[in-house]
């Protein structure tokens, strides 16, 4: 029974620690100084840096998705529909999804590691001692700012994503220009909009939290110490959030369709 | 600088990690407006004292009075304003890695007020200069030797003027040349700050006698001696004499292990490869 139970309650009982490292942070919001410099070095951080992966990202998924879509919609005749199927996917899932994963990748993995650093190298226990809130000098900044920017690089991966889709059909394979935008503008209402912009929030939100508690307890794992715990760590957060990412997106999607 | 007096009294302690209590009812006083030096074998408790003392760890029994208030019975609050009062220099300095050293020093500063820019770096500047690193302030902790990151360490330590001054191991890995610095860098913070009590943990017996008014040694986690560095000198107590005149203990001697021949062998056969 023992066995059983042990593990179950030992992820009730960490994911109860990330909800209150969450809390946390978000409290912090009020509490911490000079929050704004933090919070654009971030942006930078997160979002400008991610740019280049997200419009190559971005570009080869309409690339793939225009050309894909193109074949198995000519079967039946419907290539007219494309730019609706193609924008529609892109702006409900694809886009908010793989972002998500891409920014996990890049920026989510690169701060656990360097949080975990600061936590194995006293770092973290010089900003307590100096009665700085680590958890707001080092996690809310992040949080913040990847509220921002997740939801504008989704919107830049989705307009890409729209670009190469028309690259493939219409340029490479010919499909009437018209005929895709109209499809576009005809299929895409704000509901799909606002629930790409609420997906996107809500995996910064998951993806911070993971990938920033899973580097401030790399001190604590048991599966390793010193540079292998934070090694380790950074595997979990990677993992962990795209599992969450996927497991959000079912969740979101659910309720937003 | 607060004309509180601060000295650290400490009654019946007990702390330690998870189940393993490394100081068992430890019993010292830290005199106000002194240097104390904390010394011990390596494993004896000194770091977990400190760690105990700077509220990093929660003791599992015992008293910590610092100014005459008992930090193991004050609220998170109570303790993290207290705190602020405390400047710590850790053993690799743990400067944070991503701000340059002039950035480093001025974070309590940055933190803890709204003084523009312009002269935080300016109250930076001068700490460094205190500490000899002026001109290295733009450089980040990853480009300075270990002597120069501890320190700005201790720059970062004092930019606030702290009544309270702990120091993890100033000395320890630095060239004799480096740590004499280091002593007298000590020195210099007490003569410009004649309240301050200043605890500094080591192994540097050479920097014991260099700096300490008060001397602490600890064994298998309680006191062995508490007094000035001139009494430590005249003990006669067997441990003492042992630990001052580097002597190692015949019991504790180890026979070199012989290496088994297969092991020399496949040594051999990668030497002579």
């Amino acid at each position: 029974m023992n066995e059983i139970c042990a593990p179950v309650l030992n992820l009730v009982n960490r994911l109860g620690e990330m909800a209150l490292f969450l809390f946390d942070a978000v409290r912090q919001t009020w509490h911490s100084r000079r929050l704004f410099g933090k919070v654009l070095q971030q942006v930078y951080v997160i979002g400008a840096k991610s740019m280049f992966v997200i419009l190559l990202i971005g570009l080869f998924t309409g690339l793939v998705l225009g050309l894909q879509a193109f074949y198995a919609m000519s079967m039946f005749g419907a290539q007219g529909m494309l730019g609706s199927l193609l924008a529609l996917t892109l702006i409900r899932e694809m886009a908010p999804v793989l972002t998500a994963v891409m920014i996990t990748a890049r920026a989510g993995s690169a701060m656990t590691a360097e949080i975990g650093v600061m936590r194995i190298s006293d770092q973290v226990d010089a900003l307590e001692v100096m009665d700085i809130n680590p958890t707001g000098y080092m996690v809310t900044p992040r949080l913040l700012a990847s509220v921002i920017t997740f939801p504008l690089l989704t919107s830049i991966f989705t307009v890409v994503g729209i670009f190469g889709g028309y690259l493939s059909a219409c340029v490479l394979l010919g499909l009437n220009e018209g005929r895709y935008f109209s499809g576009i503008e005809s299929s895409v209402t704000l509901h799909d909009v606002n629930g790409c912009f609420l997906k996107a929030a809500v995996f910064a939100v998951i993806v911070i939290t993971v990938c920033c508690f899973q580097g401030y307890n790399a001190h604590r794992r048991s599966d390793g110490k010193g540079a292998e715990a934070v090694g380790n760590a950074t595997t979990s957060a990677v993992v962990m959030s795209c599992v969450l990412i996927l497991m959000a997106d079912y969740v979101l999607t659910s309720f937003l369709l | 600088m607060n004309q509180q007096a601060w000295d650290i009294s400490i009654e019946h302690l007990d702390g330690g990690y998870e189940g393993r209590l490394v100081l068992q009812d430890f019993s010292a006083v830290l005199p106000a407006g002194t240097i104390t030096t904390i010394l011990g074998e390596s494993g004896c408790g000194k770091t977990t004292l400190l760690r105990l003392l700077l509220g990093l760890n929660r003791p599992a029994g015992g008293r910590i009075l610092i100014g005459g208030r008992d930090i193991c019975n004050m609220s998170e609050r109570q303790f993290r304003k207290l705190r602020r009062r405390f400047g710590v220099l850790f053993q690799d300095g743990a400067l944070i890695s991503s701000l340059t050293l002039a950035e480093n020093v001025a974070l309590p500063l940055v933190e803890h007020t709204t003084l523009p820019r312009k002269l935080l770096r300016e109250a930076a500047l001068r700490t460094l200069e205190l500490v000899g690193l002026k001109d290295f302030a733009d450089y980040y902790p990853g480009e300075l030797s270990g002597g120069m990151r501890k320190r700005a360490g201790l720059a970062r330590a004092i930019v606030t003027e702290p009544p309270v001054l702990f120091c993890d191991e100033p000395t320890s890995g630095l060239d004799p040349i480096t740590a004499a610095q280091m002593d007298q860098l000590l020195l210099d913070m007490k003569a410009c700050y004649p309240a301050m009590t200043t605890v500094v943990v080591t192994h540097d017996l050479g920097s014991v006698d260099h700096i300490a008014e008060h001397v602490l040694v600890l064994k298998d986690g309680r006191t062995a001696f508490a007094g000035t560095k001139e009494e430590l000198k005249a003990s006669q107590d067997a441990y003492l004499r042992r630990f001052l005149d580097r002597k190692f203990e015949e019991s504790r001697r180890m026979a070199a292990p012989p290496l088994d021949t297969s092991v020399r062998r496949a040594l051999a056969e990668w030497l002579d490869d």
